[in-house]
């Protein structure tokens, strides 16, 4: 085992050595400890609480981090298989009880209007961080408006449109507290009604009672923006009656209206003191704009959904993450190489340190700002020599931008019940 | 049995004079006697799909 271990060493090449020095500095005693005891002592070392791994540093180098070059990323790769370090006496299978010690959740910033929010998963699979990522866009539910029935629409924009554009407009209220409607009529548990009737006035109407000089004055004629606080909630449902045979059902019944609500919402608890509408910054959304004489007329019905039907009930703006950049210094870096370099970072990821004798030395200041551009090794061979771009393939920094449905924490926790639940249903339709 | 002739609303094209009209009336404006009438939109409910 310890022949191929070398030969191992051997065949990399030199500049991979060079980049795993730095690391490997402090590494270097505990692995001459591990070589001398490969005989049998493999699971007693394994078992010692700092020593993780018993990996050539190089290798476990590749094994953690991405590099990026500057001509293309290498080791992107994560390794899954069991036996895949079997030849230096590695276990690589994945143990529970190692996740559970090693993964952490740092959260990094929040918006000062709490919709927005940076945090790192760190010790997590990229197939995993990203499930959690596509069930945020497309399977958290949301309300949004499905049906829109037009009574009145003399404005420019076109029907079909002006329903296309209601629809995308988010609406703040806890999907939790609603059904999915699916086949049933909108009632109190599944639907909410907004209504819309906004008109503009008629410049003719308006100039009649004013005298010559006020008409001159008033030449520009009235224009409305309708926006998204127009649309106002009916508790109660739908206000338009469906149109029936009058003639029939005129005296008997009630006529219908395109809503069955049982009750008012706004007598429900979870409404009583928390009435739907559009508040800051939401209720600022264009809709149409209206020219003199223009009028809307409609009601809109919103109902649960999920993004992956259509990207309006699509929870986030988005929600994204990158993997931890790591920039290391393979060499002091002093004087005006410092200062040439600190220039060359579009994103100030460099800083100086005065060092005796009026000297300067670079040191790397912000690592999680580097967009890996690769700017600092451009420019010969010297600077690739110089700097090592990495990224950590564990660390996910995860951002969510809310769409106001639900805060960003609460959405996580929500898409992580939901791969949760479809683990049990694998697991339940396995056994 | 027809229904009673309905009287229908138009909008004058030129001057924007809402006008009555029953069946065999003459197609003009009553305030500005221009000929193109404009019909008004249905006030029945029409249903979409916000997507």
């Amino acid at each position: 085992m310890a022949k191929k271990d070398q030969k191992m060493s051997e065949t990399e090449t030199e500049e991979e050595e060079t980049e795993a020095e730095s690391m490997s500095e402090s590494e270097s005693g505990s692995e001459e400890q591990k070589q001398e005891s490969k005989g049998g002592g493999i699971d007693y070392i394994m078992s010692l609480p700092d020593v993780p791994r018993n990996l050539p540093p190089h290798v476990e180098l590749q094994r953690t981090r991405v590099f990026a070059n500057i001509d293309a990323p290498t080791h992107t790769d994560s390794i899954q298989y069991s036996g895949a370090f079997a030849s230096v006496g590695l276990d690589n299978s994945f143990r529970l009880d190692q996740f559970r010690n090693n993964f952490r959740v740092e959260v990094i910033r929040f918006s000062d209007d709490g919709m927005d929010m940076e945090f790192d998963m760190i010790g997590i699979d990229p197939a995993i961080a990203n499930a959690f990522r596509r069930i945020l866009i497309a399977e958290v539910p949301t309300m949004a408006i499905e049906k829109v029935f037009i009574a009145n629409n003399t404005s420019l924009i076109q029907d079909e449109v002006l329903a296309h554009r209601l629809g995308l407009i988010p609406i703040s209220v806890d999907p939790r507290l609603f059904e999915y409607a699916e086949n049933n009529a909108p009632n109190e548990r599944n639907t909410i009604v907004f209504k819309l009737h906004v008109q503009c006035a008629k410049d003719l109407e308006e100039e009649k009672g004013q005298s010559k000089k006020k008409k001159e004055e008033k030449k520009v004629p009235p224009r409305i923006t309708v926006k998204a606080k127009d649309l106002k909630w009916l508790p109660k449902g739908s206000e338009f009656y469906l149109e029936s045979e009058d003639s029939n059902s005129n005296s008997s019944s009630k006529s219908k209206t395109y809503t069955s609500f049982t009750c008012s919402q706004d007598s429900l608890p979870k409404f009583s003191n928390n009435k739907i509408g559009f508040k800051e910054p939401l209720d600022d959304i264009n809709i149409a704009r209206l020219g003199p004489g223009q009028e809307i007329e409609l009601e809109a019905q919103a109902v649960k959904g999920v993004g992956k039907t259509h990207a309006k009930w699509s929870p986030v703006a988005t929600a994204w993450y990158r993997m931890l950049p790591e920039v290391v210094l393979l060499e002091e870096i002093e004087d005006e190489d410092a200062e040439t370099l600190k220039e060359k970072c579009p994103v100030g990821v460099f800083d100086i340190e005065d060092i005796a004798n009026g000297r300067k030395r670079l040191t790397v200041a912000r690592p999680r700002a580097c967009t890996l551009c690769r700017e600092c090794i451009r420019g010969g061979e010297e600077w690739e020599k110089r700097v090592s771009l990495r990224r950590v393939k564990d660390h996910f920094i995860f951002t969510i931008e809310s769409t106001g449905a639900l805060p960003p924490e609460v959405l996580f926790t929500e898409a992580v019940k939901i791969l949760e639940s479809k683990c049990e249903r694998v697991i339940s339709e396995l056994s | 049995m027809d229904p009673p002739p309905e009287q229908v609303n138009y909008i004058c094209g030129d001057c924007g004079m809402e006008n009555t009209l029953k069946p065999g009336d003459v197609i003009q404006c009553r305030e500005c006697g221009y000929r193109i009438l404009y019909k008004k939109r249905t006030r029945r409910i029409v249903q979409y799909e916000a997507r």
